[in-house]
């Protein structure tokens, strides 16, 4: 592989905390070198642009079943929203885009890792197989657990060990990368139609309560030391009154530390947030408590969120909340699809619209916002759009624009229906903080990597991590008046440099370097008593045989292993 | 000593088990024994071996077959698909997602129509899901929570033997300790079929009346009266299943061909997706198609991540896909005789399309990918052999819940003969080829520029 120098950028890093230096990077053999190590490279002229890493998605959902049904259910998704094709596979779909549009929008934003955020266990081969044919990115998928009737019952007896034994063999037998939670034990109550409303509602049957379950995977995944803390969706998500259950859910984290050896400091990462901030008893008089939450947030390091931020757009809902999904159809009469997995999860699938007309929809853009410009650590604080539940991963640079400049606001802000009362119930109208190219640096690419564990190759630009580098077209000593040309130029970066690949270049994909599937592989204690708990669990109550429900080698593309010892 | 391989895939129908146990001879070759499938399952596997090609036939002047060379028909494929306007690539039921994505692949180079058995099957299901939606669940579930069954317009005792063994009717699950005796099962078909014979509650509706039937368990269901009567089914027996079914705790409406394709068609599973939401206003219900063959969800799935679209794909547009059934859907194309070639795959057109548009078909070059002869290789310009899916190749399939089941093979394809995923390769290398050639020949058609090109 070639040598590149990108030189004369302005470099962005907060991983080493470079904040805008005019400064040479160097590439060689697909990692980032010293640039005295390069013998006759060729050249990126980055002056006058900003260099940063290449982006890090820390919760997105772009592969597997549900993202499946919401592509295979909504035709109308394609039509006349879908680009003519430029790069070697056609680009369908808008908010749910196709797996190659997924990779291509993804590069042409200046990503290189996505992770998927919901994978339901037993159809870890789909999620796979979409992995495969999603170009560029390297992808990673967490499989959910907040659910899971091994979970659930180990839990209950305190059995943390068993539980990380188990967890060590799902991991294995997905290729999974870290413990997701999504409403946990409420899940498990949507089998029989029902849910949990707060923490201390207990699970039908299981009789273990969802405060229980999120301390004992917090304990579960420090025991075992994973990159990426445990990552949770919070009970009563989308309700309003509902951050009084956020805060009750951060609460737990308290007296936990980080275990680990990858350079990750929280225990819990609480993810679109914006959908858990909501005051109010009714959908007439919700209002904001992204300051409440934010003041939360802020005193306590040991969590990290992103926002969810909510782009104004149609889009498609998809959650392994399957109350909430039901829920929502019975708001908006939407077609609805749910597929309750057995002894897992569930999922739902609804369309929705996110009209600036629509007083809810705009209080919700406004919290999301609120959440990153109340922030007082944005390497704990990550932009997504939950995609595509708040609204679909290309509007990034939509809501990097909204948080760098107050006059985007005020301009979009125009356009509500119900502007008054979209500023009596939120704090939006007050703020007047523009977010800077370093902390946006640090929202979506150091930030994001450091909490999912994976700093030391990706997010940062230091002698030795992968060679994945963005070059957006935007001056910091000369900021653009048009906060328009901000999305721009965040929309098609002026180069993306994957694995030492010039990859895009004027906002076109023209190389497609391969992708990695990420994935952790924990050694534990042999356990005979989970031994004989998975074997009996499959024998009697899964529809698929052990030895086919964990994933095929050959089914597992060009894979990246990360390593934990728990053994140690 | 014959080897036993176990938790083998069944490639035949939707239910998909996957806990066959095959045995094979010492060398490898030999299908010896199959152990717990049902008979037609098994029938699969001992067939295997019989009536097989090793080479392609391709079609000589007198009628005849006379076998060629795999690169040959790899040729003769690549210049059918490069040379037509519009052919059409259909089939898919019967093979892995592995060959899907690769004749997706073929399909938008070469500018081809991609459908699948969908298309004459559970298509209306698709029409209805896009309006509607799919509350579903896996088949799992089923097993450890329903104690209310409904198998409406389908017959498995039949066409899915061992879906209510495995699933269903007669499993012990986590919470369902009792099995058949915990669970309430009725059946929903205009014959009394043996599905029937262990129904509970048997109603026998007027053939083509489906909606009304529906419509009236929706009235029901909502607390309103009913006529006396209603799609021949007397209204105490509709009150009485209704009563059953809002007191299920979890319950499940299987359908089949009975609903997509008797009168009202898509509007009959509409309907029945509307009847599964009111009850989730009660208690906990969900729906299920009853896919038939192993893997004919597999490309519903595969294009929808690769266009948005689970079948009747129109991708002659070449930058775009576009999908809309009764234009773009295989028999509507044949029979307006808009396709100038057609490659079957994975199943037998020729033995499940109508008579007229196989005629229709059957003007243009025909090409038949499928491990064995069917009445569509015996008709076709082309007859191309490959190793069968789940006997011979491995590869991902999906369950008519969606849930994705690995495939293993039990023995080796005869040598030489590849799988669908190696000859669509081979052929999408070939067609690249065929199409730099071309390049290279003509000077590239320059776009004519319209009047406001420089505004």
């Amino acid at each position: 592989m070639g040598e590149l120098l990108i030189r004369n950028g302005f470099v962005f890093d907060p991983l080493q905390e470079i904040k805008g230096d005019r400064m040479d990077i160097g590439i060689k053999d697909g990692k980032i070198v010293e640039t005295s190590a390069l013998k006759n490279p060729k050249a990126i002229d980055a002056a006058g642009m900003a260099v940063m890493a290449g982006g890090v998605d820390v919760h997105s959902h772009v592969v597997g079943p549900k993202v499946n049904v919401g592509r295979l259910f909504r035709p109308e998704d394609k039509l006349f929203k879908s680009p003519l094709k430029r790069c070697d596979r056609m680009e369908m779909g808008f908010s749910v885009p196709s797996t190659f549009k997924t990779g291509y929008d993804y590069a042409r934003m200046g990503y290189v890792f996505v992770n998927e955020a919901a994978m339901p266990p037993l159809h870890s081969p789909h999620v796979h197989e979409e992995i495969r044919d999603t170009p560029i990115i390297d992808n990673a998928a967490m499989p959910v657990f907040g659910n899971n009737w091994f979970t659930l019952e180990y839990l209950k007896n305190n059995e943390i060990e068993n539980n990380a034994a188990y967890t060590a063999w799902l991991l294995r037998a997905t290729r999974g990368f870290a413990i997701k939670v999504v409403n946990p034990g409420g899940t498990e109550a949507w089998g029989w139609g029902l849910n949990c409303e707060s923490i201390h509602d207990p699970v039908p049957y299981f009789d273990i309560t969802p405060a229980k379950i999120i301390t004992g995977l917090i304990e579960t995944n420090e025991f075992l030391g994973l990159p990426h803390s445990m990552h949770l969706h919070c009970n009563n998500l989308g309700n309003p009154g509902n951050y009084v259950d956020a805060l009750d859910s951060f609460k737990l984290a308290e007296g936990y530390t980080a275990k680990n050896a990858f350079g990750r400091d929280q225990v819990m990462h609480v993810t679109h947030v914006q959908f858990s901030s909501y005051g109010g008893d009714s959908w007439r008089n919700i209002d904001s408590q992204a300051k409440e939450i934010m003041d939360y947030v802020n005193a306590h390091d040991n969590i990290t969120i992103d926002i969810g931020q909510v782009t104004l757009d149609e889009t498609t809902t998809m959650t392994a909340d399957g109350p909430f999904e039901h829920q929502l159809q019975s708001l908006n009469h939407l077609k609805w699809a749910n597929t309750d997995v057995e002894l897992e999860t569930a999922a739902g699938v609804v369309p929705y619209v996110y009209s600036p007309n629509v007083k809810v929809s705009t209080i919700q853009w406004a919290i999301g916002l609120e959440l990153a410009l109340y922030s007082s650590d944005l390497m704990r604080t990550f932009i997504t759009t939950d995609h595509p539940n708040a609204g679909p991963f290309i509007r990034y640079p939509r809501v990097v624009k909204w948080l760098m400049s107050r006059a985007a606001r005020d301009e979009t802000m125009k356009t509500f229906k119900w502007l008054d009362r979209t500023i009596e119930s939120t704090t939006i109208d007050s703020i007047d903080r523009e977010l800077t190219l370093y902390e946006i640096a640090q929202m979506t690419r150091a930030g994001p990597a450091k909490a999912l564990g994976i700093s030391n190759i990706y997010g940062g630009l230091a002698p030795g991590m992968d060679a994945n580098v963005a070059i957006y077209a935007l001056n910091p000593e000369d900021m653009p008046s048009d906060p328009d040309m901000i999305e721009n130029a965040f929309a098609r970066c002026a180069y993306l440099v994957k694995d030492g690949i010039t990859t895009v270049k004027d906002g076109e994909v023209v190389a497609e370097p391969a992708k990695r599937t990420v994935w952790v592989d924990v050694k534990v204690p042999e356990n005979a008593q989970v031994q004989r708990d998975i074997y009996e669990h499959f024998l009697r109550h899964y529809s698929v045989g052990i030895e086919n429900y964990q994933l095929f080698e050959a089914h597992l593309h060009n894979p990246r292993v990360i390593e934990v010892d728990s053994t140690q | 000593m014959a080897k036993k391989i176990e938790n083998v895939g069944c490639p035949f129908c939707g239910v998909c088990c996957d806990d066959l146990v095959v045995t094979v001879s010492d060398d490898g070759k030999k299908i010896l024994e199959v152990e717990n499938s049902c008979i037609i399952g098994s029938t699969v596997f001992h067939r295997a071996m019989s009536e097989r090609h090793t080479l392609p036939r391709l079609r000589q002047p007198d009628g005849t077959f006379k076998e060629i060379s795999y690169d040959e028909a790899v040729d003769y494929t690549a210049k059918v698909l490069h040379n037509a306007k519009k052919p059409l690539i259909y089939g898919f039921g019967s093979t892995n997602c592995e060959g899907m994505a690769a004749a997706a692949k073929v399909a938008e180079q070469a500018g081809a129509v991609l459908d699948n058995c969908a298309s004459i099957c559970h298509g209306s299901s698709f029409l209805a899901i896009f309006d509607n939606g799919y509350p579903s669940c896996t088949l799992g579930e089923v097993k450890n929570r329903a104690d209310v069954i409904v198998y409406w317009g389908a017959n498995p005792a039949h066409a899915h033997p061992r879906h209510m063994s495995r699933y269903s009717i007669f499993p012990r699950g986590f919470f369902t300790g009792k099995g058949h005796k915990g669970r309430k099962i009725i059946v929903i078909d205009p014959r009394h079929t043996d599905t029937a014979q262990v129904a509970d509650i048997h109603l026998q509706v007027q053939q083509g009346h489906d909606y009304d039937l529906f419509d009236a368990f929706r009235t029901v269901v909502r607390g309103h009266d009913i006529p006396d009567v209603v799609a021949g089914v007397r209204k105490e027996q509709i009150i009485e299943a209704v009563d059953i079914m809002k007191k299920a705790r979890f319950g499940t409406i299987f359908y089949g061909m009975g609903l997509c394709h008797s009168d009202g068609r898509n509007h009959n599973v509409d309907i029945a997706i509307s009847l599964t939401r009111d009850l989730n206003d009660f208690t906990k219900w969900t729906i299920m198609a009853m896919r038939g063959h192993y893997n004919i969800t597999g490309p519903g799935a595969v294009w929808s991540w690769q266009y948005g679209f689970p079948y009747c794909l129109d991708l002659t547009k070449r930058d775009i896909a576009h999908m809309n059934p009764g234009e773009t859907s295989s028999v509507d194309l044949a029979m307006r005789e808009e396709v100038d070639a057609f490659i079957n795959i994975g199943t037998d057109a020729a033995a499940h399309f109508p008579i007229e548009p196989v005629k229709r078909l059957r003007k243009h070059p025909w090409i038949t990918i499928d491990p064995h002869p069917n009445m569509a290789t015996e008709i076709s310009d082309l007859h191309i052999p490959v190793g069968i899916v789940g006997v011979e190749v491995p590869g991902i399939v999906y369950r008519m819940d969606n849930v994705p089941i690995q495939y293993r093979n039990v023995i080796e394809p005869p040598e030489g003969v590849p799988s669908d995923e190696e000859l669509f390769e081979r052929i999408y290398e070939r067609l690249c080829e065929l199409e730099a050639e071309e390049a290279a020949r003509e000077p590239a058609k320059a776009a004519p520029e319209g009047a406001r090109a420089g505004e």
